[in-house]
């Protein structure tokens, strides 16, 4: 099996506003490799949120190659991409994007519900995520019944409860005080260091850019280089 | 189970605006429901007229009365089986609003035409023997408290002079949709007392109702009668007692009609009331749909958590409102307006339209948001969250 997980290519995306094309991500060529933990950084409007949504398939590039574990994915049909979603990728949103109408466990379960698992297998499932990032105390809780912190590991665990190929986090720690970034942080590094998960972060903090293995810089839509 | 949770839970979400919608359908059914009972007990009286009945006019207009005698010459046309006659009297009680239909029959053989009409026999034989005995139908009687035995003053308009009529016998209808907000008296007593005044009114009577023993055979029988008396000084216009009623209904179709317009434009109304709030809904959550495609839902999925949603709204509202419609019809049928009404009950076709009414307005105020959502970018989705 080949090491790399992520191969970008010439990637290139243009957003049309009105009769202009905008240019967001300008000849981008990159290879992320299996279990690694890459943190994106860059000034707001660098493009690197923008690349993050390439890579986990909620937007397609304008030209170049976007091929994940060999597949190319900007040749999938949006039914296809949302199938590949849910097999291959756990997302990680700035502001937790929980369902306000569930509990913490329904909205881990949530992902499961596309699988082909029992009600007793997603439960054991849940369980043992919500166990893991250290809330099982807190299933039948809503999320306004929730700290930040909470919410966000709510959210992790949600991300990581299909167990999928590559986490991608925009912004993970952005709406977080200090002790609670220290926290996810620490979450991440040990899903990357001790299950082996691949980790795609994008973040304005240096602080947090830390806890990856390699730090990529954008600018203007173009890689500036990187930092290991 | 789960996306029925999930639609049930996001109903729920925002209580004031969903009590203030549901609310809003709960009025809306029922005032369909009610003006559609208003429509249906218009046309009661004809849908319960019997196809063994005919009815015979003056062919030139209701208003003109008919010679007494053509009863005898009816009477020997084959098929016929009974002959009989009733005349509008048109008083009044007390006041002119206390108005109900009064009719001057032949007391001998009226009520063997209409079996429907329920009187104890001992009372129909008090009836025949009082020349001023009147028979009434129990809703009437309810209304004013008559009882057997009473006297009642009533005041002639077509027939003038200040006329008293004792209750003989209190009838009930057969089944819900007979009259019985009816008060028949006794022809040949006014009869003689117009005679004395007006001697050349006389003997004329308003419409004869004839009992045939086949109805199959109504219409050629109906033409038979009406060559019997054609280039006579009154010639005469047969008719099925349904198609006689429904001549009569028609002569308001007009207001069937407004009230039916009426009934579908309080649905169209609350149509547009659900299809803002869905629409609120909709963009409110649209970072929370983008986030479940994000998870690999597909955009029909978010469509139909929309689609739902409205649905839930539209029949909860729709049970409300329809087993409110009940207990409103019966008030309203026990209120002076809706006496007027021989029956006014709420049909099961009427539910059946106040629930299609329903699955309308929750499919129609979903379509524009659910469509929507689903087609909308996941990036520009996201970006509503921050």
């Amino acid at each position: 099996m080949s090491t790399t997980l992520v191969e970008i290519k010439h990637l290139v995306k243009t957003y049309t506003r009105g009769d202009q094309d905008v240019p967001v991500l300008r000849d981008i060529t990159l290879n992320i490799e299996r279990g690694d933990f890459i943190a994106l950084m860059g000034p707001s409007g660098s493009g690197k949120s923008t690349l993050l949504n390439l890579i986990a398939g909620i937007d397609k590039p304008t030209e170049g190659i976007l091929r994940i574990d060999g597949q190319d994915i900007s040749q999938l049909s949006e039914g296809e991409l949302a199938d590949w979603r849910a097999s291959n990728i756990g997302f990680i949103f700035q502001f937790y994007n929980l369902m306000p109408v569930l509990t913490a466990y329904e909205n881990v379960e949530l992902p499961l519900l596309l699988t082909n698992l029992s009600k007793a297998e997603r439960r054991e499932r849940v369980e043992l995520t919500l166990n893991m990032v250290g809330l099982s105390d807190r299933m039948d809780h809503y999320p306004n019944e929730l700290s930040g912190g909470q919410q966000q590991r709510v959210a992790i665990a949600r991300a990581v409860v299909t167990d999928p190929t590559i986490l991608v986090c925009d912004e993970p720690t952005g709406d977080l005080d200090k002790q609670s970034a220290t926290d996810v942080l620490n979450m991440l590094k040990d899903l990357n260091e001790k299950l082996g998960k691949t980790i795609i972060m994008v973040t304005h903090d240096g602080h947090a850019a830390e806890a990856a293995r390699r730090v990529v810089h954008l600018e203007k839509g173009e890689l500036l280089g990187e930092v290991v | 189970m789960y996306y029925l949770k999930l639609i049930f839970k996001n109903v729920f979400r925002a209580k004031l605006r969903t009590t203030l919608t549901v609310t809003g359908l709960v009025v809306a059914i029922v005032a369909f429901g009610l003006l559609q009972t208003v429509v249906d007990a218009w046309f009661a009286g004809a849908n319960s007229a019997s196809n063994a009945r005919l009815i015979t006019r003056n062919a030139i207009s209701l208003v003109f009365p008919m010679p007494i005698y053509y009863r005898e010459r009816m009477r020997s046309i084959e098929g016929v089986k009974t002959v009989s006659y009733s005349q509008w009297f048109g008083g009044i009680y007390k006041e002119p609003s206390n108005f109900f239909p009064q009719f001057a029959v032949d007391h001998t053989n009226y009520f063997d035409l209409y079996p429907e009409f329920l009187i104890k026999p001992e009372e129909l034989l008090a009836f025949k023997r009082d020349r001023q005995g009147a028979v009434v139908g129990r809703k009437l009687a309810d209304q004013f408290g008559w009882k057997v035995g009473d006297v009642v003053p009533i005041r002639g308009t077509i027939f003038s002079g200040n006329w008293q009529f004792n209750v003989r016998a209190i009838y009930d209808g057969r089944d819900e949709a007979t009259l019985t907000r009816q008060f028949f008296l006794r022809f040949d007593f006014i009869n003689d007392e117009l005679k004395k005044k007006f001697p050349r009114r006389g003997d004329q009577i308003g419409v004869f109702n004839v009992l045939v023993n086949d109805p199959s055979r109504a219409a050629d029988i109906s033409k038979t009668i009406d060559a019997e008396f054609r280039n006579s000084l009154a010639e005469t216009l047969t008719e099925t007692e349904k198609a006689f009623q429904l001549g009569f209904v028609a002569q308001s179709e007009a207001i069937v009609v407004a009230i039916r317009i009426v009934s579908f434009v309080v649905i169209f109304i609350i149509m547009a009331v659900v299809a803002n709030t869905m629409a609120m809904t909709a963009r409110e959550r649209i970072a929370e749909y983008a986030t479940l495609k994000v998870l690999g839902f597909s955009p029909a999925y978010v469509a139909a958590l929309i689609f739902g949603e409205a649905m839930v709204l539209a029949l909860f509202g729709a049970v409300v409102g329809i087993l409110l419609t009940f207990p409103m019809a019966q008030g309203f049928a026990a209120s002076p307006a809706g006496a007027a009404f021989a029956s006014f009950a709420v049909s099961a076709s009427t539910v059946w339209m106040q629930i299609a009414c329903a699955v309308v307005v929750g499919v129609v105020a979903a379509l524009v948001p659910g469509w929507r959502s689903a087609r909308v970018k996941i990036v520009d989705g996201l970006r509503h969250v921050g």
